[in-house]
């Protein structure tokens, strides 16, 4: 395939479609024989492989969903709803997502916003506490055994084991489920930041000796922005497990949000509503992941090879 | 003393060891370390890889203590790390979150950004500040590249920059960890050249660790052959007479370079050849 390129331009366009019809192994090559071929004709056919590739297996799997699916609603007699069905409920749901009729009829999008802001509020303190505290328990290696063993002891407890002490301690649902979203997002938190601390490269702190950097030169210039890889990880897990969680605690706590919404629905037998809850979770959680995987690679840089 | 004595002193190691504590327990990596660096010399630190090189550089920088002897460098005890010993790092060690400008920045903030107790100058502006890193850059030849991140220029360019970052300093001491190891010879050649030329032009002192004979001979006034580790030790001295400027082509068949060549050759492979060269 590689000698394609080094042919005339017109043999290479001859050979250009041969290696069309037989590419599979090698895609770096093709590009190459291409640009050779492009002064004498363009070849719209081949960006159309490309493109095909990218958009036909991710919508074959969503095929596969919808029709997995369908075989289930099939099988169940129709109490799971088919995919039509539910389309035709999620518009009627999203048309008026905003609307209120009393404190447990409102619309879906009230629900995500509570919910939103409930994960916003618990991560936002539990980020308040966790980074400074790993930036400590990194930098201290007496901290860091001091808390090794209590982080290692409550950090696999279920978040939901701390819902009760929540409502005893704060008396109300709202900050039982907040406080809920704060304990489980801490730890990934305290943890990675921790690790990013320990693991500035020793070669950036020689420099910050040599050059004699003061304490606040060293947190700015170096600590800081060595670290903010592994600190923006542990957030992204931490939202991550956050919005897994709001949705559990809400089915208990109750109130507005979406893990209630699901709830209620499950509490009228209204299925397409479920299924159309557990598609707005998952877009949710998936556009906040995205959102900050964006976030951690704009501030990753080349690290110095040893 | 008077500063003649002082300069033909300016670092003087006496009677040092390093041993090092490891879990298969003490690791003597250096004994009986004496040697003397005249103001204005260059001296290169040679021998073969695990003969505790590296190890003398880190004593001299202040980055480590040594377990027994000590250090002065003008006279006054190495207590620590500090800019008037800058180094030149193996892996050029640069910010790769900060621009090459930024890099060097950092480094000449430090060091005449603030009022200097010890020797009482003031502290300068801003603009002095920025040309003091332009002209850094630009002894290097990287004045284009000054706002280009390290993951962004090669790996020579990198180590110019270290360099650059070391010399704005303006130390007492340049110490260099075979700065040049890592490039290909080609671009080593050319930095070796480079090098030559700053050298003469800002006077500087400096401490190589390398183990390349020809780097050792043609930058060297001094080439100090270090025995084979464990427990390593300065083997012999060898006072590099060439004239400067030097120039690596007219050398390439000098007699005298030759010898010196050939001294150095002997004393690796000969008297210490290497463990692993008899297997």
């Amino acid at each position: 395939m590689v000698s394609a390129v080094f042919h005339s331009p017109l043999a290479a366009a001859a050979e250009d479609v041969a290696v069309m019809k037989t590419q599979t192994s090698n895609v770096a090559v093709v590009p190459v024989a291409l640009a050779n071929a492009a002064p004498v004709q363009t070849k719209p056919g081949f960006d159309w492989k490309g493109l095909l590739m990218a958009v036909m297996p991710p919508v074959l799997g969503l095929v596969l969903l919808v029709l997995i699916w369908s075989l289930v609603s099939v099988g169940t007699a129709g109490s799971i709803p088919t995919p039509i069905d539910t389309a035709q409920q999620a518009i009627t749901i999203f048309s008026d997502p905003f609307y209120r009729k009393g404190p447990n009829d409102q619309g879906v999008g009230w629900n995500v916003l509570m919910s939103l802001e409930r994960v916003a509020l618990g991560f936002g303190l539990a980020a308040l506490v966790g980074i400074p505290a790993g930036f400590v328990i990194g930098r201290f290696d007496f901290l860091s055994r001091m808390f090794d063993p209590l982080i290692s002891l409550l950090r696999p407890v279920s978040p939901l084991a701390w819902l009760p002490i929540g409502l005893l301690v704060f008396k109300g649902a709202n900050p039982a489920a907040i406080w809920t979203i704060f304990i489980c997002s801490i730890w990934p938190m305290i943890i990675n930041t921790a690790v990013g601390v320990q693991r500035v490269p020793q070669d950036y702190m020689n420099v910050a000796r040599v050059l004699n950097l003061s304490e606040w030169k060293i947190v700015t210039k170096i600590l800081f922005p060595s670290v903010l890889p592994y600190m923006l990880t542990g957030v992204r897990l931490a939202v991550g497990t956050a919005w897994l969680v709001i949705v559990a605690a809400e089915m208990l706590t109750g109130g507005v949000g979406i893990g209630f919404w699901v709830w209620d629905e499950w509490n009228n037998l209204n299925v397409k509503n479920i299924i159309i809850a557990i598609f707005v979770i998952g877009i949710v959680g998936l556009i906040l992941e995205y959102a900050l995987i964006k976030v951690a690679t704009a501030f990753t840089f080349e690290e110095v090879k040893s | 003393m008077s500063t003649e004595a002082l300069n033909a002193q300016f670092i003087k190691i006496e009677g040092v060891a390093q041993t090092f504590k490891t879990k298969k327990g003490e690791f003597p990596a250096l004994r009986d370390i004496n040697l003397t660096v005249a103001k204005g010399e260059f001296v290169a630190l040679i021998g073969h890889s695990g003969c505790g090189k590296s190890t003398l550089l880190s004593l001299i920088a202040g980055l480590t203590m040594p377990t027994e002897g000590h250090l002065l460098c003008a006279n006054r005890e190495i207590a620590g790390p500090g800019p008037e010993r800058a180094v030149v790092f193996q892996n050029h060690s640069l910010l790769p979150w900060l621009t090459c400008f930024e890099n060097v920045y950092l480094g000449v903030e430090r060091v005449f950004g603030a009022a200097s107790k010890s020797t009482g100058a003031a502290s300068e502006n801003k603009a002095q500040l920025k040309a003091r890193t332009d002209a850094a850059l630009a002894l290097v030849g990287l004045s284009a590249a000054a706002q280009k991140r390290p993951g962004e220029i090669s790996g020579g360019m990198k180590q110019r920059v270290g360099i650059a970052r070391a010399l704005a300093m303006e130390p007492k001491v340049l110490l260099m960890d075979e700065p040049f190891g890592a490039l290909d010879a080609l671009t080593r050649a050319k930095l070796q050249d480079e090098l030559l030329e700053i050298v003469a032009r800002t006077q500087s002192t400096v401490v190589m660790v390398t183990h390349d004979v020809d780097e050792a001979v043609l930058l060297s006034d001094k080439i100090v052959m270090m025995t084979n580790g464990p427990a390593a030790t300065i083997g012999e001295v060898l006072h590099v007479d060439l004239p400067r400027p030097r120039s690596r082509v007219a050398l390439a068949d000098s007699p005298q370079y030759l010898g010196y060549r050939k001294a150095v050759i002997d004393f690796l492979y000969t008297r210490q050849a290497h463990v692993e060269k008899a297997a």
